[in-house]
């Protein structure tokens, strides 16, 4: 209890109006945060060894299957490894940012998560603890802010290492970020729009009330999940490191435990990342038809409950992260920015203007997010379901017309032969070099 | 606005990081640790204008000033890959130092001046809002809706500005 009363006395040495008998919110703080860390960090190790896992089932293969039964030490070993390798230091880098770079991609992508809610609240003799680290009132705003400043440590590690190919690595990653984190704030508005309010605590509780916003915005969450794939440089947008083209892009002159922070910092902003989509598209961490566990009052088995649901969720995230991955090829550079800039971003703004149009033309009707028609169809969000599904199938044969989204093994496209056709017209003849 | 001893020595520690990083930041001849000394600076502001119970204000500075002006300003930098500058200072010659030192003390006594000022009893403390952007919005889209939209027209002036002069360079 000692420890208790000092940290209440630290509490009151902050806020000197909260009184001193209050519940130690500090206490249970400091508990979360390293429940989580730890937490976090466990599962960022043995995602590297389930990507592994993966990837070697995709292709038909084993995977790492040495290390403990099955393999499963594999990341124990990794992680021993990575420590006990000789650190480099290229003699041309720049001293200070080459250090602190691994140390700026890393710290980002761990503080993300402090505002994600991941479980019930639990009940406890000192009042009730909210399962997250921090419920920020800017929750939302706070994530898109800590989110953009991951590509600092990429920037810095490209620029201080002094390396043409990581240089290029750098300056990729930086072009991409900023230019998908525009459309990734564009689609997350809309879920704003329906929930009123940017904690993410406050969203939960909407999803609850109203149903999973999946439905209402499909289309702000595949902009949403493309603009997540693009931001956490994973394949088919991990162009900052791609293999062919620049070594290892950004982290080429990096080796041991520096190496291995950038490896941390991409896994955790996967982590991030997926629980960021199942907080504002997947209802977070309530459970679908069941509304005695996603409300007051509260229990500890309702906390157990829902944070075991709210890893099924993120977890499915994570496997589709690494699905992708094995899955599609890399886009090129060019292709890359026009789908970020030609594509994504007018149907993000767009979709932005009808949801808004379409939410302020349903509060007219007198209809309630919450109305259910029949005392069963939510009404609400059956409208904005079939107005997305409307939507959806307008831009895909409307606007598309098969160049954009027609598969790798479809046929080239009149519009497409003419303008490959044209291009080799174009082209002056080859001459022969000198000497021949 | 709490007001214990953690508060106000936090309150000091980040003004007094802030203000040091600025002063290294206008002292640097590297133009990228100058760009990082900078988002620290901005850093510091946002810690400080969240410890005031300005949560928006606070997230928008790092998302909008560190997360996107800054990472444009390094991007142009390491693009163009500039070198050292032969000396940091802008202002050449005694008079336009003697000017900006003026300039610098006025100021000064500006802020001085406004500190000795009471804050107006309603100011000094608001309630404490569950939805955080409501107040701005309303002020913003609301009793200000015309400045701000007027604003927004001079940015985009200001952009395709910039366009049509790189333009006709070219």
């Amino acid at each position: 209890m000692t420890i208790a009363a000092v940290l209440m006395l630290v509490q009151h040495a902050y806020d000197a109006q909260v009184p001193v008998h209050g519940a130690p919110w500090l206490w249970f703080t400091i508990i979360k945060i390293l429940v989580v860390f730890t937490v976090l960090m466990v599962t960022i190790a043995y995602l590297t060894l389930a990507e592994r896992k993966i990837s070697a089932w995709i292709q038909d293969r084993h995977g790492p299957n040495r290390v403990g039964p099955r393999g499963l030490f594999q990341p124990l070993a990794d992680g021993l490894k990575n420590i006990m390798k000789e650190e480099t230091y290229p003699s041309a880098a720049y001293g200070p940012l080459f250090i602190l770079a691994p140390v700026m991609s890393f710290i980002p992508a761990l503080i993300t998560f402090a505002v994600i809610p991941f479980a019930a609240p639990l009940p406890t003799p000192w009042g009730l603890v909210d399962m997250s680290i921090a419920d920020l009132p800017v929750g939302f705003l706070y994530i898109l802010a800590i989110a953009s400043l991951g590509v600092y440590g990429i920037v810095l590690a490209g620029w201080s290492s002094n390396n043409k190919y990581a240089l290029l690595g750098g300056l990729r990653s930086s072009a991409q970020m900023v230019s998908y984190e525009v459309s990734m704030g564009l689609a997350a508005v809309s879920v704003l729009l329906l929930s009123g309010n940017v904690s993410l605590s406050s969203i939960v509780a909407t999803q609850i009330q109203t149903g999973w916003f999946a439905f209402p915005l499909l289309i702000g969450f595949f902009l949403f999940l493309v603009a997540a794939f693009a931001e956490t440089n994973r394949l088919p947008f991990d162009l900052p490191e791609a293999e062919s083209e620049l070594i290892a892009g950004y982290h080429t002159e990096y080796s041991s435990m520096k190496f291995s922070m950038f490896f941390i910092a991409e896994y955790s902003n996967m982590v991030t990342a997926s629980a960021l989509l199942t907080t504002l598209f997947f209802g977070g961490w309530a459970v679908p038809f069941w509304t005695t566990v996603d409300t007051a009052p509260w229990h500890w088995w309702k906390t157990l409950i829902t944070l075991v649901f709210f890893m099924i969720k993120t977890g499915f995230f994570l496997f589709l992260y690494m699905w992708i991955r094995w899955t599609l090829p890399r886009f090129r550079y060019d292709q890359l920015m026009s789908v970020g800039w030609k594509v994504m971003l007018p149907i993000a703004l767009g979709y932005l203007v009808i949801m808004a149009a379409a939410v302020l033309g349903l509060e007219m009707a007198g209809i309630a997010p919450t109305a259910r028609l029949g005392g069963f169809v939510p009404i609400y969000w059956a409208i904005l379901a079939v107005l997305n599904i409307v939507l959806a199938i307008l831009v895909f044969v409307v606007l598309d017309r098969g160049r954009l989204v027609s598969p790798a093994y479809a046929r080239v496209g009149a519009v497409e032969l003419a303008e490959l056709r044209a291009m080799a017209m174009r082209r002056p003849p080859l001459t022969p070099a000198q000497g021949d | 606005m709490p007001n214990g001893f953690v508060f106000e020595f936090l309150f000091y520690l980040f003004g007094l990081i802030a203000v040091v990083s600025a002063a290294i930041f206008v002292t640097r001849r590297n133009p990228v640790a100058a760009a990082l000394w900078l988002v620290n600076t901005m850093f510091c502001l946002a810690a400080l204008y969240i410890m005031m119970d300005a949560q928006f204000v606070g997230a928008i500075q790092v998302l909008v000033y560190a997360g996107a002006i800054m990472v444009v300003f390094l991007f142009v930098v390491m693009l163009l890959n500039l070198g050292l500058p032969p000396s940091v200072a802008d202002l050449k010659g005694k008079g336009a130092r003697i000017f900006a030192l003026l300039a610098g003390l006025i100021m000064l006594a500006e802020v001085m001046v406004l500190v000795r000022q009471k804050l107006p009893a309603e100011l000094a403390w608001l309630p404490r809002e569950t939805n955080v952007t409501t107040p701005i919005t309303d002020s913003l889209f609301r009793t200000y809706l015309l400045p701000f939209e007027i604003t927004s027209v001079l940015l985009l002036v200001a952009i395709v500005g910039a366009v049509v002069l790189a333009k006709r360079r070219g």
